[in-house]
């Protein structure tokens, strides 16, 4: 059973909650309902004054308003006199004191503070920028400020200084009358009024691009209220001018009327739009309330309330996918909930409050308390409800009966189970679990839904198991010494990851990474963000010595997978410390994150270094371009000449793209060789006359003898030599000579018939007397020119042998000029050459006489039945005497 | 469509998947219809990843061939090019892209780095102006490909001139991104072997990317047992001489590209009647050739003069197979005949297939040619007159035979002597130079500098103490059942399959001295596993090994690693990878520069 130890987690997440904070009960709420009927036993004492702060409103919908925190902010002056911005999702507060004041001595200058949602203090610090109109917090928790001017100053949740950007040149002129922030699903948008009645706005901060509103046409006066929509993932601007409506989007104005709207209204108060944008209350001078949708196409409600004083603030109090539809209207001292009910839910405001509009209700704070308004979910109704006899209710009852060893226990829990609901009484009572706000009612539930799960075959546990996770982790944030006052709903659509971001923008990593661990996240997604997010902090923390905070860094993310040193070493470079960022990135096991920001630091040399370590040859051409262009071409070649392999690399590149530069690295290394080779290539490329070929042979011949190369140097000698005879021939006989090698030269000039030449050829470049034959042999066949080639058979003792001239005559299909030579062929080869012209019968002779068995097994495969059964006979026999003796 | 990948020990397939579906979601991002330009090169490697239709299934509509000027037209929206990052290649894609901005309507632009994006082809392109035209740039990272179950290539032509030629490691780098990959998919190997310079490099950036990649703990039960990295220069020899396998003379003589093998069409007229009419085909006959075919499963690795009893063995299992038909008399039995029909007509026309090749084979290895440049090689391997000028070189130089057979023997001579006597090479570099032309001092450099030709140092030849050692060279061979790799070469015992068999068993302790002698460092290393993923061996289960070939492999070589995993006692699966499939021509010919 996980029970006891998931309890005594909660147990002890509620364990922190600081001691001492009572819970007010609501004011107005003076009634004590009967519980029960008489057939039900009442419940026990303490549960007695449960429902006490809730309020009806109508038929259907309880309120009810419960204290978050009490606040210990000390606050000097009323939240009246400060510009006040308080950020959903229990978000922090920021306030400004003395906005008003234009003097410019330092003792009255503004001051910005900012506190938690339980008041802890944040940041604090002395205005120095010009007037500012309006406050405001984006979606990532950083604090906009608009300046009169029409420049937006934003700072992180503690007072750092991030940046600034102007909604541009039509409001710096006109002056911002009037500006709000909001939110979309892209992010958090500006909206600004100007002095000239003119709206401009940007959708998104992150991504700025502002947009001008078109004008409303004779507009001489400010509105009298105004709002942002969003619909169609677009922005919109609805303001309220006398008792007209103007819809503005990007491309017109139009005049819009509020369906059903009471006549009588010469002006607009107030307007408030839900934190979906999906429905618009407006309220008028006559103290009449109109609720419906955003897009004005349908009334939900009216209410008059009677009360003709501007409001301070109006906005709504719903819980997502509620039908009831409610706005908080607030009076300077009087705070008023009104639906679609004849009669609205009052609370008397005993101090100066401000109220902050959140997806499931209200957060209201003042100088001493922080409270939450909200309607009453569903589960927490029906458990709670008087005389309710939900199962839900009967399940917590019977837990309570069964602490207390009483047999009721059993009736209850019969009696749900007769009706089938015990599964929908466990789901109930840890739903409810989810929306209490503390500790031990939660405790309560959630025995009670454990209590019903042991009486229940195939309950799928994780939906207790997770209610119980998510409630400690709210519990350990809602806590005062963290002040996120995260109601469920908020905590589910605000996700697990932007909390534990959130976390991180207040600094809280310990906290953070409990979370992570206790909810078992992946590492990478976990902890090791965190701390990497604490590294970027801890390297900006300048009173630290650089080795002391990269020691620290590694001691605490050591291999931690998923944390990026080069990420840390970013921020360190980024502020100013680059040794820092260099030991950071000691660090960093990927090479190529490493490289890049070394180039950004001009750590080049390192970065090559690092490059030729990966084994990434492409990282390592990334750098040696950059380097190249970085050092002076001295400095580069000697750089390169301590990387061999960043040489080598660079070299392949020049041989593609920067011939000239090869020569020079080859120059540079006395690599006469390579330079020789170079030389030869250059003298092919050049493609140009002879003499510029024969000029560029001449250079690698120098280069080789400098190689000690004499071989390849007496080598392009002769090229050259042959190049210009070449040349020569091709000028005297015509034809083509060039680049043909000396072999093809040769046999060229015997082709056609300049056999002298040939010879004096041959013998100038020394060409050996075997291949000379081959040459010839060929040249004649091909020219069939028998006549000479007799003769050259009969010049002296062919050193090749004469199979050869057997063998090429028979190619050319000249059987009677091979015959010639067959007979001339030499004893070892002679039975091939006779096989080959065809005389089998001699061949067998010749072999029989030599007594060769290979010889005899040749000739007998070449003997055909019909022809040569005789010959064959006489091998055989030659073949029994041999083997007789 | 591929299931002859997950035949083997390891189940390949899950690679080809794997990069099937980074290839699905790439063309995925690029909504709308699309026009694929292809760097050439990579076409024959992606054929072996994904088939047209899987390209068309996400709306690819044309296909072109990179080159310069302009695009041809096309009514798509968007242009994907698949390119290696090279320079040239960027300087042609910015021409595309510049012309086409010209012509009108416009398109999105997509750039596809394989295997790896680069910062230098992106600063080009920024340089050209064009960068900012792509909207998606990415790389996809096919580093090994599957060509059969146990056989994964990089098909880099130029990896070993990049690597013993220009220090050039980025092949190497590619090798190591694709052995994580591998990792990644089939499990951390437990235990790294190398020899060679190029290893030593590689195993580095693995335990560097593996520290790298810390944040994703790999947790899949490791599949090889060991990686053994092998350096191509620890063993030149082998592919110089010529292979001897079926498949290994199929590449010698009609080269097999990407799986595929064009042959001359005429063996393969159709001998039906109904086609009589028609003329001879011109066009080559293309042939795949993989385990997938079950016939050439069997042959492939075979010495060729065990292929020709195979054929009519199997001649006779088909035809009476056939014959079956007529003792088929009952309805179920014909029925159950006609089922096995479209296996047997497959079986037969593989057969016809099997048989043209190996007539056409024959008439190679039979001529007298063939049979004197074997008797050569079969000379230099054994330790016969590898000290002097070889006449049979010399007159294959007089008779202006093709250059590529001239230098192959010439290196393996020089080779089999650990290098020739300065005379003798100069007077073949010279003969050389004087016959075939004076532009090819260069492709002998080149052959010097990769120690494939040079002279002899210290006027001491170890080669024949290395074959003696290793026994490289086998005078007995049983080419029809045979008992040691050397059969692959009928006599010479590829160096480098015996490297992996002496790991094996009993382990390169015992042959350190020779191992000394052979280029660069040897070396082992361990990756630590979790406790929960070290393996238990069952009794009699084979370990796996990867074995990797840097700088290139031949078929023969692979012949004799399976007839090693074939072994009944042998102890040891291979899985083999390379950076490139070759033999000595196709590997010699990536060392030769033309400079005209």
């Amino acid at each position: 059973m996980q029970l006891p130890t998931v309890l005594m987690a909660v147990a002890a997440a509620s364990a922190r909650d600081p001691g001492g904070r009572k819970r007010k009960c609501g004011p107005g709420t003076g009634v004590r309902r009967c519980p029960l009927s008489a057939a039900q036993q009442p419940p026990a004492p303490a549960m007695d004054c449960y429902t006490a702060n809730w309020n009806p409103l109508g038929d259907s919908a309880f309120y009810r308003k419960y204290e978050l925190y009490s606040m210990d902010w000390s606050l000097k002056e009323e939240l009246r006199d400060c510009l006040v911005a308080a950020a959903p999702y229990g978000g922090p507060i920021a306030l400004l004191r003395n906005p008003w004041r234009k003097e410019k001595a330092a003792s009255v200058r503004p001051v910005l503070e900012i506190y938690s949602a339980s008041g802890m203090p944040l940041a604090s610090l002395l205005w120095k920028s010009g007037p500012v109109v309006s406050l405001g917090w984006s979606a990532e928790e950083e604090l906009l400020c608009v300046q009169e001017d029409g420049v937006v100053l934003v700072y992180g949740l503690h007072g750092d200084f991030r940046r600034h950007f102007s909604m541009g040149n039509e409001v710096l002129q006109n002056r911002v009358l009037d500006a709000r922030i909001f939110h979309t699903e892209f992010g958090s948008g500006v909206a600004i009024l100007t002095g000239a009645h003119r709206f401009t706005l940007s959708a998104n901060v992150g991504d700025l691009k502002l947009r001008r509103m078109p004008e409303v046409p004779g507009l001489q006066t400010a509105p009298s209220c105004w709002t942002t929509l969003c619909q169609d993932r677009v922005a919109h601007i609805l303001l309220a001018v006398g008792p007209d409506l103007y819809l503005l989007d990007h491309a017109a104005c139009s005049a819009v009327t509020p369906p059903g709207l009471a006549p009588g209204v010469s002006s607009f108060l107030q307007m408030a739009v839900s934190f979906t944008y999906r429905h618009l209350a407006l309220f008028t001078d006559t103290g009449y309330i109109w609720m419906g949708t955003a897009s004005l196409k349908e009334k939900l409600c009216e209410f008059n309330c009677n009360i003709r004083a501007p409001p301070k603030q109006m906005v709504w109090c719903s819980r997502p996918r509620s039908k009831e539809k409610a706005v908080v209207v607030a009076w300077e001292r009087r705070l008023m909930v009104v639906g679609d009910a004849p009669e609205s839910i009052q609370f008397v405001l005993d101090e100066d409050s401000y109220l902050v509009p959140e997806l499931d209700g209200v957060r209201i704070f003042s100088r001493s308390t922080h409270e939450f308004l909200h309607e009453v979910p569903v589960a927490s109704e029906e458990i709670f409800k008087i005389a309710s006899m939900a199962p839900g209710a009967l399940l917590l009852e019977a837990q309570k009966e069964y602490e207390k060893e009483s047999q009721k226990a059993d009736e209850y829990l019969r009696e749900i189970q007769e009706l089938g609901q015990l599964t929908q009484a466990v789901q109930q009572c840890i739903e409810a679990a989810g929306h209490e706000h503390q500790p031990d009612m939660q405790k309560s539930l959630l025995r009670a839904a454990s209590f019903g799960k042991c009486f229940l075959d195939r309950f799928p546990p994780d939906s207790f198991v997770r209610m119980c996770q998510d409630l400690r982790v709210l519990n350990a944030v809602r806590d005062y010494h963290i002040g996120i006052p995260l109601t469920y709903s908020q905590y589910k659509q605000l996700t697990i990851q932007v909390l534990l971001d959130r976390l991180v923008l207040r600094r809280l990593y310990p906290l953070a990474i409990q979370i992570c661990e206790y909810l078992r996240l992946p590492e990478v997604q976990g902890v090791s963000r965190i701390l990497a997010h604490w590294a970027c902090y801890k390297v900006q923390q300048k009173d630290v010595s650089d080795e002391d905070v990269a020691r620290a860094i590694n001691q605490k993310l050591g291999d931690t997978p998923g944390v990026s040193y080069s990420d840390i070493a970013a921020r360190a470079y980024g502020c100013g410390r680059t040794e820092l960022a260099i030991k950071l990135l000691e660090y960093e096991p990927r090479s190529g994150e490493q490289v890049p920001l070394l180039l950004k630091m001009k750590r080049s040399k390192l970065a090559l270094s690092k490059a030729i370590e990966s084994g990434d040859t492409d990282l390592v051409f990334t750098v040696l371009l950059h380097l190249k262009n970085e050092l002076n071409r001295g400095d580069f070649f000697m750089t390169l000449r301590n990387q061999p392999m960043a040489l080598s690399l660079y070299r392949q590149f020049c041989k593609h793209q920067e011939l000239e530069t090869l020569k020079d690295l080859y120059n540079q290394d006395d690599n006469h060789q390579e330079l020789g080779s170079f030389h030869i290539r250059a003298s092919y490329a050049a493609q140009e006359r002879i003499e510029g070929r024969v000029t560029a042979l001449q250079t690698a011949v120098d280069a080789f003898y400098k190689a000690k190369n004499e071989f390849a140097a007496k080598a392009t000698e002769d090229q050259m030599r042959l190049l210009r005879l070449q040349r020569r021939l091709e000028d005297e006989l015509g034809g083509q000579f060039l680049d043909l090698s000396l072999h093809d030269t040769v046999t060229t000039l015997i082709l056609g018939g300049h056999n002298k030449r040939a010879e004096q050829l041959a013998r100038d470049f020394r060409i050996p007397d075997k291949r000379l034959w081959w040459l010839k042999l060929t040249a004649l066949a091909d020219l069939e020119d028998w006549e000479e080639l007799e003769k050259f058979s009969k010049s002296k003792k062919s050193p090749i042998g004469y199979l050869p001239f057997v063998e090429i005559c028979m190619k050319q299909h000249n059987k009677y000029e091979a015959k010639k030579y067959a007979s001339r062929v030499g004893p070892e080869q002679k039975v091939k050459a006779l096989l080959l012209v065809g005389d089998v019968a001699q061949a067998a002779d010749v072999a029989i006489e030599r007594r060769n068995e290979a010889e005899l097994s040749l000739v007998l495969s070449h003997c055909t039945g019909a022809t040569d059964g005789a010959t064959a006979d006489k091998i055989q026999r030659a073949r029994a005497q041999a083997q007789k003796k | 469509m591929a299931a002859h990948l997950s035949y083997g020990r390891v189940n390949l397939n899950v690679l080809r998947e794997a990069v099937r579906r980074e290839l699905r979601e790439f063309l995925d991002k690029c909504a709308g219809s699309k026009a694929i330009v292809w760097d050439e090169y990579l076409t024959g490697p992606f054929g072996l990843i994904a088939q047209y239709s899987l390209l068309k299934e996400h709306e690819v509509e044309k296909m072109f061939t990179l080159k310069g000027s302009r695009l041809p037209a096309a009514d798509v929206k968007n242009i994907i090019f698949f390119v290696r990052p090279r320079l040239e290649l960027m300087d042609i894609i910015a021409e595309n892209v510049l012309s086409e901005d010209r012509r009108g309507p416009a398109r999105d632009f997509h750039l596809l780095f394989v295997p790896r994006r680069s910062l230098l082809c992106e600063q080009r392109l920024k340089d050209l102006g064009v960068l900012g035209s792509f909207i998606h740039r990415e790389e996809y990272s096919l580093d090994l490909i599957p060509f059969d179950g146990d056989l994964l290539s990089m098909e880099s032509e130029g990896a070993f001139k990049e690597c013993y030629l220009e220090s050039d490691q980025t092949s190497l780098y590619h090798a190591a991104k694709g052995l994580m990959t591998l990792q990644a998919l089939y499990g951390t190997i437990p235990q790294i072997f190398g020899k060679g310079e190029c290893a030593r490099q590689v195993a580095n950036m693995m335990i560097r990317m593996k520290r790298e990649f810390t944040g994703s703990q790999n947790s899949i039960f490791p599949i090889f047992d060991n990686l053994l990295l092998l350096d191509r220069n620890v063993d030149l020899l082998t592919p110089l001489a010529t292979q001897l396998t079926y498949e290994g003379l199929i590449d010698e003589i009609y080269g097999i590209q990407n799986s595929y093998v064009k042959l001359p069409p005429e063996k393969f007229a159709p001998k039906k009647q109904g086609d009589g009419g028609k003329d001879l085909p011109t066009e080559a006959k293309k042939l795949q050739l993989n385990s997938a075919e079950e016939l050439y499963a069997e042959i492939r690795d075979k010495n060729f003069n065990a292929v020709g009893s195979v054929l009519s063995k199997k001649a006779k299992v088909i035809s009476a197979a056939f014959e079956e038909r007529h003792n088929a008399k009952t309805v179920g039995e014909i029925k159950q005949f006609v089922s096995q029909l479209p296996h047997m007509q497959a079986a037969r026309g593989s057969l016809a297939n099997h048989t043209s090749i190996a007539e056409l084979i024959k008439d190679v290895t039979t001529s007298e040619d063939f049979f004197d440049k074997l008797t050569v090689e079969q000379e230099f391997m054994s330790g016969i007159d590898t000290d002097k000028v070889n006449s049979y070189i010399e007159d294959c130089i007089a008779r202006k035979h093709p250059l590529i057979k001239v230098l192959r023997l010439i290196c393996l001579q020089s080779v089999c002597n650990s290098g020739l006597k300065q005379k003798v090479l100069d007077y073949y570099k010279r003969e050389i130079l004087q016959t075939y032309g004076y532009e090819h001092i260069l492709t002998l450099h080149n052959l010097e500098k990769a120690g494939l030709l040079k002279p002899q140092t210290g006027g001491r030849n170890n080669y024949p103490t290395i074959r003696k050692t290793l026994r490289l060279w086998m005078d007995d061979v049983n080419e029809q059942n045979p008992t040691d790799i050397s059969y692959v070469y009928s006599g010479h015992a590829p160096l480098s399959v015996r490297l992996a068999q002496l790991l094996s068993r009993p382990g390169w302790r015992s042959i350190e001295e020779v191992l000394r002698m052979l280029p660069g460092p040897h070396f082992e290393e361990r990756q630590p596993l979790p406790t929960g993923l070290q393996k238990k061996r069952q009794p009699g289960e084979n370990r796996v090994t990867l074995i990797f070939f840097l700088g290139g492999v031949t078929f023969a070589e692979i012949a004799a690693l399976r007839f090693l995993s074939q072994l009944e006692d042998g102890g040891t699966e291979y899985v083999i990878a390379t950076t490139k499939l070759m033999n000595g021509a196709s590997w010699l010919e990536s060392l030769m520069e033309k400079p005209f």
